[in-house]
C-alpha cells in the first residue's frame, strides 16, 4: 500500500534518526570516493603540475622547477609549434569553401542563440565557435592547401574522423549481415571479432610485414602489380593510409559486436508490421532499425572517439611517426619526448589532448542532443 | 540548466578525464623476457644470489648476456635474469627504475653516452677499485679509448665495456672489381660509387635488385648517428679536442653552416641510390639487405663484418671495410664557410682528405646499480668481468648475432679467432684495419655525452633530419630547426654547465 508522508512528517522522522545513522551512508561511501579521487583526480592534478614544471634527475632525487606556461608556450608559439600545428599555407578554393560554409553555419547559430539565450550562454557559444572555426582553419590550411602540411594535431583528428566513420559503416554493414538468418553466421561472428583480440603492437607488426613490398608475404602481388619500387612509407598519404587501414581492421569488430547486439535487441513487432504494410528493406532500416540503434551508436562513437584520440601503437610500430611527421599523433609525440626526459613538455601535450577531446566530445553530445531534441 | 543536464555533463566530463588520464597506451614495448636459468647450486661462490640485468631486446647484446649468464650460473651458482626492452625505451626505463627507487635491475647494459645522466644523480656503483683488483679482466688490454670514453667519468670507472663501436663504410668488393671502382675516400667518391652501381641496375642471383647505397634512415631509430657520420668530416678537422657538435667557447651548435648543409646534401642524395623505402629502414633492415647481397655500400658499426660471414650470407668474402670517407673541404669556424683544406685547417688530412671517424654510440657497456645489495654487487661485477675477459669476449666479438664488436687490443692483433669464425684473411685484415684506422685517428669524433644528449640527438636532430628526408622542409629550415632546438635545451639546462660537461668529454684520452 502506498503511503504519503507530509514534509513535517519527514522532518520528524529525520529528528528521530541518531547522528551515527545519519553519518553512516557518508562513512560507507567515503572510502570509495577517496579511492576514486586518488586513482583518477590526483594523477590529473599532478600531471597538471608537471605540465607547468621542468624536471631534472639530480643526486638524491628529482629537481622540480616551476616554469609556468613555458611548456605550453614552446608547443603553441615556440620551436615545437610546427610539430603540433604543421605548416599552414594559403588554402585551395575547396578549402575556402569549407571554411566559408563552417563560418556561415557558426554565425547563423550564434545569431539564433543571441535571440533566445541568456548572455552567459552566448559567451560560451562565442568561445566554442571561435575555437571550432580555428580548428577548421587549421585543417583547411594544412590539408586543403597545396603548400600546407598537417601537424600532429590534425593528423590525430584525421585518424579519429576517418577511422571512426569507416569503422562504424563497416561494422554496421557486417552487423546487418550477421543479423540475417544466413548459414555460417555464428562462425563469422567469431571470425570478425578476432582482430580486436590481438594487441595493437601485434597488429602494428602484422601490418608492417604485410605492407613490406620487398620482403613481405604480399611481395608477389606487389610485383605483379608493378609496385615493387613503390614504398608506401616514403609517401605521407601512403603511410597515413597504412596506419588507418590497420586501425580500421582492428577496431571495426568492436563496432560490429555492439551494433549486432543492438540490432538483435530491437523490437520485432514494428519490423513485422512494416513488412505487412509492404515496406522495403531500405525503408525498414531507415525508419525502424536506425532510430532503434541510434542511442547505442552515439555512445559507441563517443567511446571510440575518446579512445581513438590516444592512438600510438600503430604509427609507432609501422613508421615511428614518419615519413617526417606525416603519421605522428599527439600521443606518439608526447611519448617520444617523454622518453627523452622532457616530462613537463609531455604532460603539456597530454593536457592539450585532454582539452581537445573534451571540446570535441562535448560538441558532439550537444549537437546530437539538439538534433534529436533530447534533454 | 537543469540538474539532470548538469549531472550528465559532469558524468561526460569525468568519463573523458578518466580516459585521458589513463597511462599512455601500453608502451609499444616487447614484454620482458627473463632468461631461463638453472636453479642455484649450494656450495658455489654465489649460490642463492640473483642478479637482474636489463638491456635492449636484440637479439644482439641480449643473446651473449643470456648465454654467458647461463655459463656463469653453472660456475658460480648465481642466477642471472636478463630482461630486455626495445632500444628506444631503454634509456628511460633504466632512469625510471633508478629514480623511483624501484631498483629492479642490478646490472644495466646501455650506451655509455647516457652514463652522465645516471652517474650525476648517483645511481651507478663506482667500479674503480674492483677493476684494479681484478687481474682476470686484463684491463690494459681493453682499448684506451674504450677504457676512457665507455668506462670512465670524471676519472672514475663506472662501466665495463662489452663492445667497441665505430661507424665505417662497407663496400662490396666483387662489385667494385666488376665496375672498376675504388673504395670511397671522400663522400663525393661514395656518391659516385653508389650512382655507378645504381645505373648499372645489377641484380642478385635470385633476381632481386642491388642498390647503390643502403643507409638506415628511419625516424626515431639510428638516423641521427648516420648523418653525424657524414657531417663529421666536414665539421671537425683539428683533432678530437675540437669537437663536432658545439663551439668550445660559446656552446653554440655547429649544425647551421655550409659544412652541415653539404653533409645534408650528401645524405639526401644517397637516398636516390637506395632501396625505395630507405627512409623507413633501421639498421636491422639494412643489415638484412646487406647479407642478402642487395647493397653495394652501407654505413654501419662493426656488426656487418661478422654478419657477412654467417651462414646464409650472400656477402661472404665480398665485404670490404674502410674508414668513414672524408672531405677535401671543411668548416672554417671563424667564417662559417666551407673552405678547401690547408695544412693549417686540416693538419691530420691524408692526401688532402680530412677524415673524422665517428665513435657513434661508443659500444655497449655494463654498470652496476649502487642500490643493490653488497653480495649482489659482487656477483654482478663477477658476471660483467666474466663477459669482458678475453677468453669470452675474443670469441663473442667474432659472432655476428652477439652485436659485440672488437674493443681489446689483442682482438686486433690476433687473427686466429677471426679466421676460425669463417672470415678470410683478407676480409679480417680489411675489417680490423678499418676499425683500427678509426680508433687510431687523431681526428676521431666523440659522440655527444652531455646531460640529456638523448633530447639533443634523439628528438631535435632526428626530428629535423626526418622532415628533411621526407621533403617537409628545406636545408635552411632543417639547420635552423636543429640550432633553435639545441639552443632552447641548452638555455633550459644552463649553458655553462653544458659547456663544462662537453669540454670534459672532449678531454678524453684516446
Amino acid at each position: 500500500m502506498a503511503t504519503i508522508t507530509s514534509p513535517a512528517g519527514v522532518s520528524a522522522a529525520r529528528a528521530r534518526v541518531s547522528p551515527s545513522e545519519r553519518l553512516a551512508p557518508a562513512a560507507f561511501i567515503l572510502p570509495a570516493v577517496l579511492v576514486v579521487l586518488l586513482i583518477s583526480i590526483f594523477p590529473l592534478i599532478l600531471s597538471l603540475f608537471l605540465s607547468l614544471s621542468r624536471l631534472r634527475f639530480q643526486a638524491g632525487g628529482l629537481e622540480v622547477q616551476f616554469v609556468g606556461l613555458d611548456n605550453y608556450r614552446k608547443l603553441l608559439l615556440g620551436n615545437e609549434q610546427k610539430v603540433l600545428f604543421g605548416t599552414l599555407a594559403e588554402p585551395s578554393l575547396f578549402g575556402w569553401v569549407i571554411l566559408a560554409v563552417v563560418g556561415a553555419a557558426l554565425a547563423s547559430g550564434l545569431y539564433r542563440a543571441a535571440r533566445h539565450q541568456p548572455a552567459i550562454a552566448i559567451v560560451g557559444r562565442v568561445f566554442a565557435s571561435a575555437l571550432l572555426l580555428g580548428l577548421t582553419y587549421l585543417i583547411v590550411a594544412t590539408l586543403f592547401a597545396p603548400e600546407g602540411r598537417p601537424g600532429t594535431l590534425v593528423v590525430t583528428m584525421l585518424y579519429v574522423t576517418v577511422g571512426i566513420t569507416l569503422q562504424y559503416l563497416i561494422g554496421l554493414g557486417l552487423a546487418l549481415l550477421c543479423a540475417q538468418p544466413l548459414p555460417g553466421r555464428r562462425f563469422f561472428r567469431v571470425v570478425f571479432l578476432l582482430p580486436m583480440m590481438i594487441t595493437p603492437v601485434g597488429v602494428g607488426y602484422l601490418f608492417r610485414m604485410l605492407a613490406d613490398t620487398n620482403k613481405g608475404p604480399l611481395e608477389p602481388l606487389w610485383i605483379a602489380l608493378g609496385m615493387q619500387d613503390f614504398a608506401w612509407s616514403n609517401n605521407a598519404w601512403g603511410a597515413r593510409v597504412a596506419v588507418m587501414i590497420g586501425d580500421i581492421w582492428q577496431w571495426t569488430p568492436f563496432m560490429f559486436i555492439v551494433l549486432l547486439a543492438a540490432i538483435e535487441a530491437q523490437e520485432v513487432e514494428p519490423v513485422e508490421a512494416a513488412i505487412v504494410d509492404g515496406a522495403g528493406s531500405l525503408d525498414i532500416f531507415r525508419h525502424i532499425t536506425l532510430p532503434a540503434i541510434l542511442p547505442v551508436s552515439t555512445t559507441l562513437i563517443l567511446i571510440r572517439m575518446i579512445e581513438a584520440f590516444k592512438i600510438i601503437d600503430l604509427p609507432n610500430i609501422l613508421t615511428n611517426g614518419g615519413p617526417g611527421t606525416a603519421t605522428e599523433t599527439l600521443t606518439l609525440y608526447a611519448y617520444r619526448i617523454w622518453r627523452a626526459l622532457d616530462i613537463g613538455g609531455s604532460a603539456a601535450i597530454a593536457y592539450i589532448l585532454l582539452f581537445l577531446v573534451t571540446f570535441i566530445a562535448t560538441l558532439y553530445v550537444r549537437t546530437l542532443r539538439s538534433r534529436l531534441g533530447t534533454t | 540548466m537543469n540538474p539532470k543536464k548538469i549531472a550528465s555533463l559532469v558524468a561526460l566530463g569525468t568519463l573523458i578525464l578518466a580516459a585521458c588520464a589513463a597511462p599512455p597506451a601500453a608502451a609499444p614495448a616487447q614484454p620482458a623476457q627473463p632468461a631461463e636459468q638453472p636453479p642455484a647450486e649450494p656450495g658455489k661462490k654465489f649460490a642463492g644470489v640473483t642478479v637482474n640485468a636489463i638491456t635492449f631486446s636484440g637479439p644482439q647484446i641480449a643473446e651473449p648476456m643470456q648465454r654467458r649468464g647461463k655459463e656463469f650460473s653453472e660456475m658460480t651458482g648465481a642466477t642471472i635474469n636478463v630482461v630486455t626492452v626495445p632500444f628506444a625505451d631503454l634509456y628511460q626505463k633504466i632512469l625510471n627504475d633508478f629514480a623511483t627507487g624501484t631498483n629492479s635491475y642490478d646490472v644495466v647494459v646501455f650506451a655509455p653516452q647516457w652514463m652522465v645522466d645516471y652517474i650525476e644523480p648517483g645511481y651507478l656503483e663506482d667500479l674503480t677499485d674492483r677493476v684494479k683488483a681484478d687481474s682476470a679482466l686484463q684491463w690494459d688490454d681493453v682499448g684506451l679509448f674504450f677504457r676512457d670514453f665507455s668506462a670512465t667519468y670524471n676519472g672514475r670507472i663506472y662501466t665495463i665495456p662489452l663492445d667497441g663501436d665505430f661507424q665505417m663504410v662497407y663496400y662490396r668488393t666483387d662489385i667494385a672489381k666488376e665496375l672498376g671502382l675504388q673504395p670511397p675516400k671522400t663522400w663525393d667518391d661514395y656518391i659516385a660509387f653508389a650512382k655507378a652501381v645504381s645505373e648499372k641496375k645489377l641484380t642478385t642471383d635470385d633476381g632481386k635488385p642491388v642498390y647503390g647505397s643502403c643507409i638506415a634512415k628511419k625516424k626515431a631509430a639510428q638516423s641521427y648517428w648516420m648523418i653525424t657520420s657524414v657531417a663529421s668530416a666536414f665539421i671537425q678537422s683539428q683533432g678530437t679536442g675540437q669537437g663536432a657538435f658545439f663551439d668550445l667557447e660559446t656552446f653554440k651548435p655547429l649544425y647551421n653552416n655550409e659544412a652541415f648543409a653539404r653533409a645534408l646534401e650528401v645524405y639526401k642524395e644517397t637516398t636516390q641510390y637506395g632501396p625505395p623505402d630507405e627512409i623507413n629502414l633501421d639498421v636491422g633492415d639494412t643489415r638484412g639487405l646487406w647479407t642478402a647481397g642487395q647493397c653495394a655500400l652501407t654505413i654501419d658499426w662493426g656488426d656487418i663484418g661478422t654478419l657477412a660471414i654467417e651462414e646464409g650470407s650472400k656477402a661472404k668474402d665480398k665485404t670490404g671495410a674502410v674508414i668513414l670517407p672524408g672531405s677535401k673541404q671543411v668548416l672554417d669556424r671563424k667564417t662559417g664557410k666551407l673552405v678547401d683544406c690547408t695544412p693549417e685547417l686540416c693538419p691530420h688530412a691524408i692526401d688532402g682528405v680530412n677524415h673524422a671517424p665517428f665513435a657513434a654510440f661508443g659500444g655497449w657497456s655494463g654498470a652496476i646499480n649502487k642500490a643493490s645489495k653488497p653480495e649482489v654487487k659482487e656477483a654482478a661485477f663477477a658476471y660483467l668481468s666474466y663477459m669482458n675477459q678475453p677468453a669470452q669476449s675474443n670469441v663473442d666479438v667474432t659472432i655476428g648475432k652477439t652485436g659485440f664488436n672488437p674493443y681489446r687490443v689483442s682482438q686486433f692483433k690476433n687473427l686466429d679467432n677471426w679466421l676460425k669464425a669463417g672470415m678470410s684473411e683478407q676480409a679480417a685484415k680489411d675489417y680490423l684495419g678499418a676499425i683500427e684506422a678509426s680508433l687510431n685517428s687523431p681526428n676521431m669524433v666523440l659522440d655527444l655525452r652531455i646531460p640529456q644528449n638523448q633530447y639533443y640527438q634523439g628528438i631535435v636532430l632526428d626530428g629535423a633530419i626526418a622532415k628533411f628526408l621526407a621533403g617537409e622542409q628545406d636545408l635552411a629550415a632543417t639547420m635552423k630547426e636543429i640550432e633553435d632546438g639545441w639552443e632552447q635545451k641548452t638555455e633550459e639546462l644552463d649553458r655553462d654547465k653544458q659547456l663544462a660537461a662537453y669540454r670534459a668529454t672532449l678531454g678524453v684520452q684516446k
